[in-house]
Formats: C-alpha cells, structure tokens, sequence
C-alpha cells in the first residue's frame, strides 16, 4: 500500500506544531531543546516528502546540511544545559534571566 | 649697498627666534645683550641702505627688493618684497635707532624680573614687525606687520598679567585696535577690487583712473585704521590704559614706534589721499580735535605715565593735522622729533618709577633734581623739546605743522596753538611736580606697592645704573638737535626735500609770506613760554590751589572710557547676556531634550526584554507567523 503524500505532510506539520508549542509552554531546559529538535525533524520530513512527490534529489540534500547543523546546535546547546545545571539541578528556563532589560 | 635692506627686518627675526630657543638658558641679563645687539645690528645695517639710497640719485631712489612669492593664487598674486625709498628708510632708521636705545635702557630696567628673557623675546618681535609693516611693498605685508604689532602689543602691555589692571588693558588694546584693523582690511578689498593688486608702485602708479567717490572711500577706511592704531578721536581710549605694560615698552610701542604706524600709513598712501580732499579735511579736523582733547586730559593726570600717554595723544593729532593739511613733510619731521623726544621722556619717567622703587604718583614725589642729576637734566631738555621751546627739536617740528595748519585753515591753527599752550603747560606741571618743590615723598604715610613699603624708613630716590642712563643722554642729544633735520630757512640736510619723492607734486607748499611766518612763529613761541608761566604760578609760586585746577571732569578725561562702558559695553554685554541664555535654554535644551527623549523611550522598550526565553520564542515564532501571512496574502 501506497501512503500518499500528504499524510507525511500533515504528520511533519503535527510534530513542528507540537515543538513549537512545547517550546513554548515548557519550563524544562532540557525538554525545550528536545522540542527545537522536533521543529528541525519535523522540517527534514517535509523537505524528504517533498523530495520525493517532485522527484528532486535536492530536497534530500538539504536535510543533510540540517542534520549537520543540528548537530553543531547539539554540541553547543547541550553544553550550555550543562554548564547551567552544574550551578543548580532544579534551574528552569524562567531561572535563567540575566538579559532581562 | 641697499640690497641688504632684507637684512633690517631679518636681525630682529633672528633674535626672537634665538632668545625663543635659547632665552632661558641665556637669562639675565645675557638675553638682553643678544637682543640688544640685533637691534643694534639692524640700525647699522639700516645706516649702510641708507648710504646707498643717498648714493643713488635723487630720481632713482626708490627701490623694490623681490623677496619671494607669497600668495601666488590666479587673480590675487601677492609678492612679499622690500619697499626702500626715503620714507621706509626714514621710519627704519628711527624705528632701529630708538629701538635699540630702548633695548639697552631695559636691560638695567627689567632686571630682576622672572621673566626676563620672554621680555626681550616680544620686544624683537615687534622690532621685526614694526620694520616689515615700514618696509614692506604693498598693503597685505604691511597689515602683516601691522597685526604683528597690535599682537607684540597685547603681550608686552599685559606683560605683567598677574596684575588684572594690566591683564585688562591688554586686551583694551587689542579690542580697540580690532575695530581699526577692520578699516584696513575694508580699504585693502575695495584696493584690489579697484586696481587688481596690492603693490603700493602698481596702485600708486594707476591712480589716474580712480574716481574721487573711491578715493574718499579708500581714505577714509585706511583712516579709520590708522585712527586705531595711532590712537586718535574715538579709538585712542586703549593708549592711557597701556600705560600698565613696563616703562620701556610704553617708550618704544607708545611713543616712538607702534603709534607712529597710522601716520606712517597715511603718509604711504598720499597718491591717493591727495585724489580725496574731502578725506583730508576730515583728518585734519579729526587731528586736531584729539591734540585738543587729549592735551586737556593731560593737564589733570597724577600718575607720570598717564601724563605723558595723553601727551603722546595729543602729539600724534598734530601728525593728523599735518597729513590733513597736505603737509607729509612736517608730519614725518613731528614724527621723528617725536621719536626723539617722547622716547627720551619715557625712559626718563621710567628711571624715576626705578628711582622711587615703582613709585608712579607726581604728587608724591618732588625735588627729585638733586637726587637724580642724569634723568632730571635729560628730562628736561625733553620738556623743552615738547613744550616747543626754540631751538630743540618739537619747537620746529610744531611750528612747521602751525603754519601749514595756518594754511589749510585759521581755525585749526588756533586749536594747534591752543594745544601748544597746554603740552607748554601740561609738561611744565610735570616737569615741576617731579623734579622741583618739596622733596613731598619724606613725609610719605600711605604706602602702596610692596617695594615702596620695604624701602620705607630710610628711603632714597636713586639715580639709575649707567646702562640706563646712556639711552637719556643719546636721546637727550637727539631732541635737543632733531630740529635741524628741517630748518625752515636753510636747504642743510633738507628732510622736506629728502622725502620728495613720496610724495612728489603732492605736498602743500607753503604760500604765506616771510612776515606771516615769523609772526606765526612768535606766536606759537609765545604760546608755549605762556604755558611754562602758567604752570610756574600754579606749581611752584602757588598762587591757585592745585586741586582747582585740576577739575574731577579732567581727570577722568571728559568720562570717555564711562561713555564707552555705557555705549559700547553695556549693550555688548547684554548681547553676550542674551546669546548665553540663549544658548542655555534653546541650544543645550535641545541637545537635552534629545537625550531625554531617547532615555525615556528606551525604558519604556525595556520592558519588551523580560529575559526569558519562551517570551523570545514567542517573538520569533509570531513573527514567522505574520511573515508567512503576509506572504501568503501577497500571493493570493
């Protein structure tokens, strides 16, 4: 069986949703990154779905160049996370507000 | 021999440049010495041109020496170069000559200062720009020098600038040069807006085609200049107060130098005075309204500076009646006796201030004759010389100056004559107050200076050091014989004649009768012995109280500096008033309202950054959002 298209499309635009929302409404550090991770998946499924409904390879290529850049965002955003949970293990988002203005 | 002539104003240059870098190190008195021996440098140097013009002949006796090219700028081509013909080398001799007498009287009189050697620095200095501003070709390097001394003369006026009298009338005197200066500058633009240079041979040699309304106009704006520089009615008000510079200063800038600039300016110019008779009426009467005014003032003075400042006043107006008159001759020949004669009389008044250990009040001193026997005789062969006794040196040049004034019109010769009778009297008061009478500084209670109240208890006037005294006897010997220069009766060493071709054609010749002559000349002799008996019968006979005549009106010379405080002063300083408060609300308010306005809306904006992250995520994902509708709304 043959899943159409726009299944994926709908489900890529259900996680991104579902990122975006969690990124916002979470107070967790950690669970916020896993929601960025989640946009960014989410994206790299419309990108592939794409890739395929149009027959272009670049859709694919391009996930590529997100995954490494995820991967970048990773290293850096996890050592951040760690450096703030070295100061105190119960920190939330919302305890980390020096740019306040 | 004349092409040396570059090195007159050079020698000083040199000198100022040396003691600038070397002043302190040479010190006192050897800083004095260095200067000293430029100017004396420059006088010999002056000698050897002055040889060589006398060589060439009669006709030929002017000469430019090309220096360099100074502004060489399309239409405007100005060439620096050296003007020598009887006229510049006249003034240089005496500017040298006087300069380099009052160069070694100041070695003895500012002994002692602390800044001793920036003393000699100003003074070649303005020996430098005097001799460019007499030396120069054309009108651009002669207002050089011009400003050059009105600069050298802020700083040596204030050169004692911890005293505020002195700090203020420096700045008097440059102010008041200013508003001359801009005559100057208003009479060079119309100058080369008429003729298309400013080389005095060029212009000179086009005057033919210059209409009698410019003429006036140039005149009477290089007038105005000369009026600042050489003090006359209504700008000689910074002169008196100049008096608060040291005392050989006030000899070589007051007297024989800076002052003579504005007559030596008009007499330049007479090619084109002579095209504008309205002008020459105006200095004339202008010339011998300030000898009147200034020789009242005189008569009430104390101080024996302030005196000899009016004196100095009143003698430069006789030069203004002379130029208005037509007579160039007899204003260069007052111009010189006056050199002679006013140098002497300053040096002599500053050896009496040394004297009296900085004593400047003649009501306090007093028979100074047999305590200061060198100053006091030199002193009065100065007095003669001023107060136009036969045969020294003012009496011919005063008479030569009455009898074109005669000329020209009855009128000013009467307000000369009466200005003879005064400087007659003025300088006899002096003369008798200082030097005869009561020895009235022994019973001296109140004191004033600091040296005067150390040297109280056992004070004695003392005559001054040899290096002092030289300066009095040489110009002693100067104003007792200057007057042959130009003895009315004789062609022997004939100035008139020698200055000839300055002013060609142009000079009034006198056309009155031997008979008229002499009777002017018994009158004008009459009218000074007059005077002398006058200030005899109220000085040393007594015979009217002293305080009768010296009214509080004349003291305060007519209440002109209280006029210009409220004419001039009080306006200007509301405007100064007005333009500050104007700059504290309008300027720096909005200067202020800016900052504010920024402040204010960047506390409000504030707020917009809480620091926390979901409110940042907010921002982007609903800017994403709007992003993406806008977007979508274009497309659809």
């Amino acid at each position: 069986m043959k899943v159409p298209g726009a299944w994926y499309l709908a489900l890529a635009a259900m996680l991104f949703t579902i990122g975006a929302v969690g990124l916002l409404v979470r107070r967790n550090v950690l669970v916020m990154f896993m929601c960025i991770e989640l946009m960014l998946n989410a994206v790299n499924l419309t990108f592939v779905t794409y890739a395929r409904l149009l027959d272009d390879i670049g859709g694919q290529s391009i996930v590529f160049f997100v995954l490494v850049v995820a991967a970048a965002e990773v290293v850096v955003g996890l050592g951040i996370i760690v450096s703030i949970f070295r100061r105190r293990t119960d920190a939330t988002a919302d305890d980390v507000s020096l740019l306040k203005g | 021999m004349v092409e040396a002539v570059w090195l007159i104003p050079a020698l000083p240059l040199a000198g100022f440049l040396i003691l600038l870098a070397f002043g302190r190190r040479l010190g006192d008195p050897g800083a004095g010495y260095v200067a000293t021996a430029m100017m004396g440098a420059a006088f010999l140097v002056t000698l050897v041109v002055f040889a060589g013009l006398v060589g060439e002949h009669h006709d030929h006796r002017s000469v430019t020496q090309h220096l360099f090219s100074w502004i060489p700028s399309g239409g405007l081509d100005v060439e620096a170069g050296l003007l020598v013909d009887p006229l510049s080398v006249t003034m240089a001799l005496f500017v040298t000559g006087v300069g380099a007498l009052i160069h070694l009287y100041s070695i003895g009189y500012m002994h002692g200062d602390e800044r001793y050697h920036q003393f000699f620095v100003y003074l070649n200095l303005f020996a430098f720009s005097m001799l460019v501003l007499v030396l120069a070709d054309n009108f651009l390097l002669t207002f050089l020098g011009w400003e050059g001394v009105g600069a050298c003369s802020y700083l040596l006026i204030s050169f004692w600038f911890e005293r505020p009298t002195a700090a203020v009338a420096g700045k008097k005197a440059f102010i008041t040069n200013r508003v001359g200066d801009f005559g100057f500058m208003l009479a060079m633009f119309l100058i080369f807006a008429t003729f298309g240079t400013l080389q005095y041979t060029e212009v000179f040699g086009a005057t033919d085609r210059l209409a009698e309304g410019t003429a006036t106009a140039i005149a009477l704006l290089l007038f105005l200049g000369a009026v600042g520089k050489s003090a006359q009615l209504p700008l000689y008000v910074w002169l008196p107060d100049a008096m608060e510079g040291p005392t050989p200063v006030s000899a070589l800038i007051h007297a024989a130098t800076m002052v003579t600039a504005g007559v030596f300016l008009m007499v330049r110019v007479n090619p084109i005075l002579d095209l504008a008779p309205d002008a020459l009426t105006l200095i004339a009467v202008v010339g011998a309204a300030t000898a009147l005014f200034a020789a009242t003032a005189a008569c009430a003075q104390n101080d024996i500076k302030k005196v000899l400042a009016y004196s100095t006043v009143s003698q430069l107006g006789y030069m203004f009646l002379a130029v208005g008159s037509g007579a160039y001759a007899a204003a260069i020949f007052h111009m010189v006796t006056h050199a002679f004669f006013k140098a002497l009389l300053f040096l002599g008044a500053g050896s009496v201030i040394h004297g009296m250990h900085d004593e400047q009040d003649m009501k306090r001193m007093g028979g100074l004759r047999k305590w200061m026997p060198i100053t006091s005789i030199t002193f009065i062969v100065g007095w003669l010389a001023i107060a136009g006794v036969p045969p020294f040196a003012g009496f011919w040049s005063k008479d030569d100056i009455l009898i074109n004034a005669w000329e020209k019109s009855p009128a000013l010769w009467a307000i000369g004559l009466g200005t003879a009778l005064l400087t007659a009297y003025y300088m006899s008061r002096q003369v008798f107050l200082v030097f005869y009478g009561g020895e009235r500084w022994r019973k001296e209670t109140t004191v004033r200076t600091p040296a005067a109240a150390k040297a109280h208890g056992d004070f004695k006037p003392h005559e001054s050091p040899s290096l002092m005294a030289l300066p009095l006897v040489v110009l002693a010997a100067l104003a007792a014989v200057g007057g042959f220069l130009n003895l009315p009766f004789s062609d022997f060493l004939h100035l008139e004649h020698w200055l000839e071709p300055v002013y060609g054609d142009r000079l009034h010749h006198l056309t009155s009768g031997t008979g008229t002559k002499v009777a002017l000349l018994v009158i004008t002799t009459g009218a000074a012995l007059v005077g002398i008996g006058i200030a005899f019968g109220v000085y040393m006979r007594h015979k009217v109280r002293e305080e009768a005549v010296e009214p509080r009106v004349l003291q305060r010379a007519w209440y002109v500096d209280e006029l210009y405080q409220g004419t001039v002063e009080a306006p200007g300083r509301a405007l100064a008033d007005l333009s500050a408060s104007f700059d504290r609300t309008v300027i720096d308010g909005a200067v202020n309202g800016m900052g504010a306005l920024v402040r204010a809306a960047g506390s409000r904006l504030r707020a917009v950054q809480t620091g926390f992250v979901r409110n940042y995520a907010l921002g982007v994902a609903g800017g994403a959002v709007s992003v993406l509708a806008y977007v979508l709304a274009r497309s659809a």
